[in-house]
Formats: structure tokens, C-alpha cells, sequence
């Protein structure tokens, strides 16, 4: 049977959280452990860590958040940000991190994808992709296509694309999204983060088409990320977007929703989850 | 949960020792730190002596199989986990680690595993996105000290591509792309497909059910050893 997963992620600076989060209840809402540890008591699939930390002499923080992590949180969980080398994994997968997510660095260097997937298998490496639609300059006679429908399989799907931005969505780099996607898998991920750099922060629900096309593409599972407002969006990214997880953060962590309701809507829809 | 197993009050007074094989691989932190949540003392280790001093073994494992065997080779580890299998303490094979206590997988042929359970392990079917990285319902298929107080159907969380083929030893299966062999056990040789160590409260059940396990069999070893040498007590007076 499968199962679409709900993973919530955090965007650590340091060894802080970055963005508020707004639970009751929580001794220390900064810090990354205890929210980890409370999204694995409240039924959360698994987590990912966003590590924006810049200098590259504050790893050890985010080492020892790992290292604390693994103490307490026994879901699994992805760290991303900052990954450039092999070594790099190493650090964190022997710290606890059950995998790496790699996305600049993959770029540069798409080696770096199979030598991490060579020495510590393919299941822990997440390539995380962020991607905006690409807009055409209008077709003669046809007139500017409207590529802001959300319904994959439409007449315009054929002409849609992505492009795929580095360095958190600052750098165009002239890859399409969904070529990237499959010849990332080929190279050896085991699993891709997308996220709509058009849709995150929106809050107005996954690029579906984008999600479904880099699904289709892909013969590994896909997380869809960016844009969720409501539960209504997690049940499209799994139906329509097929995608086999979803991500979202400000909704869980500002206490809009909880997990038990993400996964209920889900549930409710006829997408099958593990129940919180 | 495991408060009624036997073993299980043995286990919280004197907690015992667990010795979790270190040949390198990815993430064993979290194997280590799971089974020191649910009680015993845990030892990441490569040391030969310390896994024979162990009250029961633990043989994780991810990435390749071939690989997996490579490295267990190179760190003498392999020798270390067939001893500990003879002796008949109790062992677990998690993920990779209980694809290689079978005789060969289709993931590096040619490259024999440690052979302690007959059988091959086999990609999984096509048809279903691979690696299955997922959470997934397991059906228990015998009872087994194992999945005590865990009901028929527990959700445990799966990264694989590859599973083993079903045969005598099967303890649970799971469904994705067809029925997945999800759990073995022989004798007090355990195997898991899934990853207890990263499946919450259920897979935290599982190793509190596993420290049991170790638990009364020192108990039980020790019995055995003391009546050993009782006998051999007895029939040295009776010489004299």
C-alpha cells in the first residue's frame, strides 16, 4: 500500500529556529529538538531541517543539533543546507541525520549526488530542487498562454516549464526542473524536495503541475513543498500532484493545524496515511 | 507496553548490555540511541571482544548490499556477527543488516551474505516507486516474542528496494507492489526490513521487545550455566 507522508520542516539558524513558531506549551520554542520531538509525539511522518546557517564555522551547532535529534526524535529525518561534500554527509548521517538533502552543491557539481549515494546508499540523499515557471514570450497568433492554471493535463501543459534556482532561490541556472528531476534520480537520489519558489509563502497551495510533472518524472518519491495555506492543499499535492509526501511549515507551526488534522483531511479524501 | 513480557522486570533492574555492530555504515546513532530509550545499555562497536561479551547483537545496515558485506569483511565484523549467531544470543538484523544474514541479493551478484537465513533477497516488484520510503502496515504472520502487545497491524517506516524472499522464517509481510517480506525470525535470530529504530512508539515497542528478549535469555543462559555446573559438581563428588 502507499502512503503519502506528512513532514513538517524547519528552518534552523545556528541551532535555532528562524521563523516564529507559535506552539502552547513549549519550554523553548526556539529550540529544534523540542519542536522535533513534539511533531514525532503529534504523528508527523518525519522531518526535515533547513539549515541556513552561513558561516561554515557554526556547523558544530547544527553537528550537536543532530547529535540531540537522534537522542530524542525516532522518526526520520533529512538535514539540508550546507551540504558541498562527501564529508559533509558523513558528519551529519554519523551525528544521526538519517539523510542529507543536497541543492546548490548538486547543481555545481551533480557528481557530488552519486559519490553520497555510492558511499552511503541512495536513500539518503534528498536533492532538493527549487523552481519557478518559466514565462514565454507570446506565440505568433496564439497570444501569451496562461500558465497560471492549476490543473495538470490541460492544453497548456505541454508548453509549461520550470527553471531551476540556486542559492535559496537567488541564482537562475538555466536547468529545467523536471530534466534536472530525472537525471538527478539517475545519478542517485533517492528522493526529491520540490519546491515551488513561485508558491512558498503564498499559501496558495503546491504548484500542482509542477509537482505532477516532476512526479511522472521521477521513478523515485517526491516531496511537494511550498505554498500550503490549508488541508485542502496537502489532499491536491497528494491526488493531483501525486506527490508520495507533503511538506509544509507555517501552517503546523503556527498552530493553524495540527498533524492528526493534516493526515484526517488526507484520510478523508482516500489518500491513505499512517493515522496520528 | 512490554511490562508483561518475560524477561521485562529483569530487563529494567539489570539492563542488558546490547552491542550495536560499527562498521562505518551511515546512521547508526540512531539504532544506539533507540535502544538506550527503551532501557539497555547500548555500545556502538567494532571490538570483538565487547560484541562477544554482549548480551545480544545488533547488525544494522543501508546503502547497497554489497557494499554492506564489504565493509563488514574489511572490519572483521562479519566473523564477530556469525559468533554471536552460533552462540545463540539473540540477534537482530535491521534493513541491510537482515538482508545480509541471507545467502545473496540481486542488488550485487555474486557477493555471498553471511547465509544464516537460506533464501535470496529480491528487488521489489515494478509497478511502485522504489526505494519504498514510506510508513506501512505490517501483517503479522506467526506469533513471535518480537511484536508482543503490538496488535495485527502495526505502522512501521520502510526504506528499501530490495526484500528478502518469502520462506520458512517469515514473521511479517507488508503490501507494496505486491506482498513484502517485512519481518523474519529464526530461533532467536530476528530480522527487520523495516527500520524499528525510526518508526516511533511501534518500532520503540519493538526494541523494548528485543531488550526483553536479551534479558531473559542471560536469564536463561545463566540457569543453564549454573546447572551445568552443579552437575559438574555433583559428578566430581561422586568420583570422589
Amino acid at each position: 500500500m502507499k502512503t503519502t507522508r506528512v513532514i513538517p520542516c524547519l528552518d534552523v539558524d545556528s541551532g535555532r529556529v528562524v521563523k516564529g513558531v507559535n506552539f502552547v506549551e513549549l519550554r523553548d520554542a526556539g529550540d529544534p529538538v523540542e519542536l522535533a520531538a513534539r511533531y514525532d509525539a503529534e504523528g508527523a511522518d518525519e522531518l526535515i531541517f533547513l539549515d541556513i546557517t552561513a558561516s561554515s564555522d557554526r556547523r558544530e551547532t547544527t553537528i550537536e543539533m543532530v547529535r540531540r535529534t537522534a537522542e530524542e526524535v525516532f522518526i526520520p529525518f533529512t538535514v539540508g543546507g550546507g551540504v558541498r561534500t562527501v564529508e559533509d554527509a558523513r558528519r551529519l548521517l554519523r551525528a544521526g541525520a538519517d539523510k542529507v538533502g543536497i541543492n546548490t552543491a548538486a547543481v555545481d557539481r551533480p557528481e557530488l549526488i552519486s559519490e553520497i549515494a555510492d558511499e552511503f546508499g541512495v536513500q539518503c540523499v534528498v536533492v532538493a530542487i527549487d523552481a519557478r515557471r518559466r514565462v514565454f514570450a507570446p506565440q505568433s497568433g496564439s497570444g501569451a498562454e496562461a500558465a497560471s492554471q492549476n490543473s495538470p493535463g490541460s492544453a497548456q501543459t505541454d508548453s509549461l516549464s520550470w527553471e531551476v534556482f540556486t542559492h535559496g532561490g537567488r541564482t537562475a541556472v538555466g536547468l529545467d526542473a523536471v530534466e534536472w528531476a530525472a537525471r538527478a534520480v539517475e545519478l542517485g537520489a533517492g528522493e526529491i524536495l520540490l519546491t515551488s519558489m513561485d508558491r512558498d509563502g503564498t499559501k496558495e497551495g503546491f504548484d500542482l503541475q509542477l509537482t505532477a510533472a516532476v512526479s511522472a518524472a521521477c521513478s523515485v518519491p517526491v516531496i511537494a513543498s511550498g505554498g500550503v495555506g490549508t488541508l485542502d492543499h496537502l489532499v491536491q499535492g497528494a491526488v493531483t500532484g501525486h506527490a508520495d509526501a507533503v511538506l509544509a511549515a507555517s501552517i503546523f507551526h503556527f498552530g493553524e493545524f495540527t498533524i492528526a488534522q493534516a493526515k484526517q483531511a488526507l484520510a478523508q479524501a482516500g489518500v491513505a496515511v499512517r493515522p496520528a | 507496553m512490554g511490562s508483561g513480557s518475560p524477561g521485562a522486570t529483569d530487563a529494567e533492574a539489570n539492563p542488558p548490555t546490547i552491542a550495536v555492530l560499527d562498521y562505518g555504515i551511515g546512521n547508526l546513532r540512531s539504532a544506539e540511541k533507540a535502544l538506550e530509550h527503551v532501557g539497555a545499555v547500548a555500545v556502538l562497536t567494532a571490538d570483538a571482544d565487547e560484541i562477544a561479551q554482549a548480551d545480544a547483537v545488533v547488525l544494522p545496515g543501508v546503502g547497497a548490499f554489497g557494499r554492506c558485506r564489504e565493509a563488514l569483511a574489511k572490519t572483521g565484523l562479519d566473523e564477530a556477527a556469525l559468533n554471536a549467531v552460533a552462540s545463540g544470543r539473540p540477534f537482530l538484523g535491521i534493513c541491510v543488516g537482515m538482508q545480509l544474514l541471507y545467502d545473496s541479493s540481486e542488488e550485487s551478484p555474486g557477493i555471498a551474505g553471511l547465509g544464516v537465513f537460506a533464501g535470496t533477497v529480491r528487488r521489489l516488484q515494478p509497478g511502485v516507486k522504489q526505494p519504498q520510503m514510506q510508513w506501512n502496515q505490517l501483517s503479522l504472520m506467526n506469533d513471535s516474542p518480537l511484536f508482543e502487545g503490538l496488535g495485527e497491524n502495526p505502522w512501521m517506516y520502510f526504506v528499501h528496494s530490495f526484500a528478502a524472499e518469502p520462506s520458512q522464517y517469515l514473521l511479517a509481510t507488508c503490501e507494496y507492489g505486491g506482498s513484502v517480506v517485512a519481518a523474519a525470525q529464526s530461533e532467536l535470530v530476528f530480522a527487520t526490513q523495516f527500520h524499528p529504530e525510526k518508526s516511533g512508539q511501534a518500532g520503540l515497542a519493538v526494541l523494548r521487545n528485543f531488550v526483553n528478549i536479551a534479558a531473559s535469555s542471560r536469564e536463561a543462559r545463566a540457569q543453564r550455566a549454573a546447572q551445568q555446573a552443579q552437575l559438574a559438581q555433583q559428578a566430581q563428588r561422586r568420583a570422589v
